[in-house]
């Protein structure tokens, strides 16, 4: 199927002046274009559980994000450190985020669950190098 | 339940949104942990965020699920960044004394219901 847009979207780690700013625009420009309100808000929650992973978690990383004629895909990447184990942390409520995380109001461990459940199709890989994350939505 | 009858029910400071009054509110849900409020179904337009959480990141999440009204329990007061934000948003943004629990419990009492995160479904 044809790639109709792209869009790529640098993230740094430990960004929280910006936290939230990638999705944003991702979410404004896909009102531009014209998309239902719910699956606006499927990505959108894809894309800032994503983007707040690699700003708390990670060394930093990337969200690509691919429009086609009869899907969406979220490529979430980061640099590493990975994730020990991904089936644990696909686990509803488990997190490893500190308390100061949890202040800011993440850490409860929902997010990868949430990014799974706004899918239609979800995969990750994670080693040392990085987490990947690629998160399908098909358009109806 | 109109934005306005919030506000005076729940002695309420507004920093945003006061265009917003007459907006009719369905459901609620409150929470301090962003995730947990990004895995509910709002109702576009007709939804309300109570949070302790008082920093841009509740605006944020309000923001990505069409929420259109935060209130701030424990009286906190927002932030300059919090308020732009809000703004920018077109959302009300507003703070009560009171504290999670008897701020929702007053709003229940009044017959808005909580919103379930089964999707769709209210309570
Ligand atoms: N990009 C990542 N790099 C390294 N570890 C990660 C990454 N994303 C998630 N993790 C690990 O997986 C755990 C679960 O992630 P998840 O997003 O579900 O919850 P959380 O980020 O801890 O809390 P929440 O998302 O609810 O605010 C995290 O606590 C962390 O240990
Ligand atoms: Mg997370």
């Amino acid at each position: 199927m044809k790639k109709i847009k792209c869009y790529n979207y640098k993230i740094d780690k430990n960004d929280f002046v910006n936290a939230g700013k990638v999705s944003s625009e991702i979410k404004k420009n896909l009102k531009k274009i014209g998309f239902t309100n719910r699956i606006i808000r499927r990505i959108a929650v894809i894309s800032y559980e994503g983007e707040m992973n690699i700003i708390i978690h990670s060394e930093g990383g990337e969200i690509d994000f691919e429009i086609y004629e009869d899907k969406i895909i979220l490529k979430i990447n980061d640099k590493g450190p990975g994730i020990d184990d991904v089936n644990l942390a696909m686990t509803e409520g488990y997190s490893t985020a500190p308390s100061e995380i949890r202040e800011l109001g993440f850490g409860a461990g929902m997010g990868l669950p949430n990014i799974n459940n706004c899918s239609d199709n979800f995969n990750i890989t994670s080693s040392k190098n990085g987490t990947k994350i690629e998160s399908t939505i098909c358009l109806e | 339940m109109k934005i306005r009858d919030i506000k005076d029910i729940l002695k309420a400071k507004i920093y945003t949104g006061e265009e917003c009054y007459d907006k009719q509110i369905q459901g609620v849900f409150a929470s301090d942990l962003m995730s947990d409020v990004l895995t509910t179904e709002f109702f576009e337009d007709k939804s309300i965020l109570v949070s302790g959480l008082n920093n841009p990141q509740v605006i944020r999440t309000a923001e990505m699920l069409d929420i259109d009204a935060v209130l701030l329990v424990r009286g906190k007061v927002p932030t300059e960044e919090t308020i732009a934000m809000a703004k920018d948003n077109e959302m009300v943004l507003m703070s009560t004394n009171y504290n999670m629990y008897n701020a929702c419990g007053i709003l229940y009492s009044k017959g808005i219901k909580g919103l379930s995160n089964e999707k769709n479904k209210v309570l």
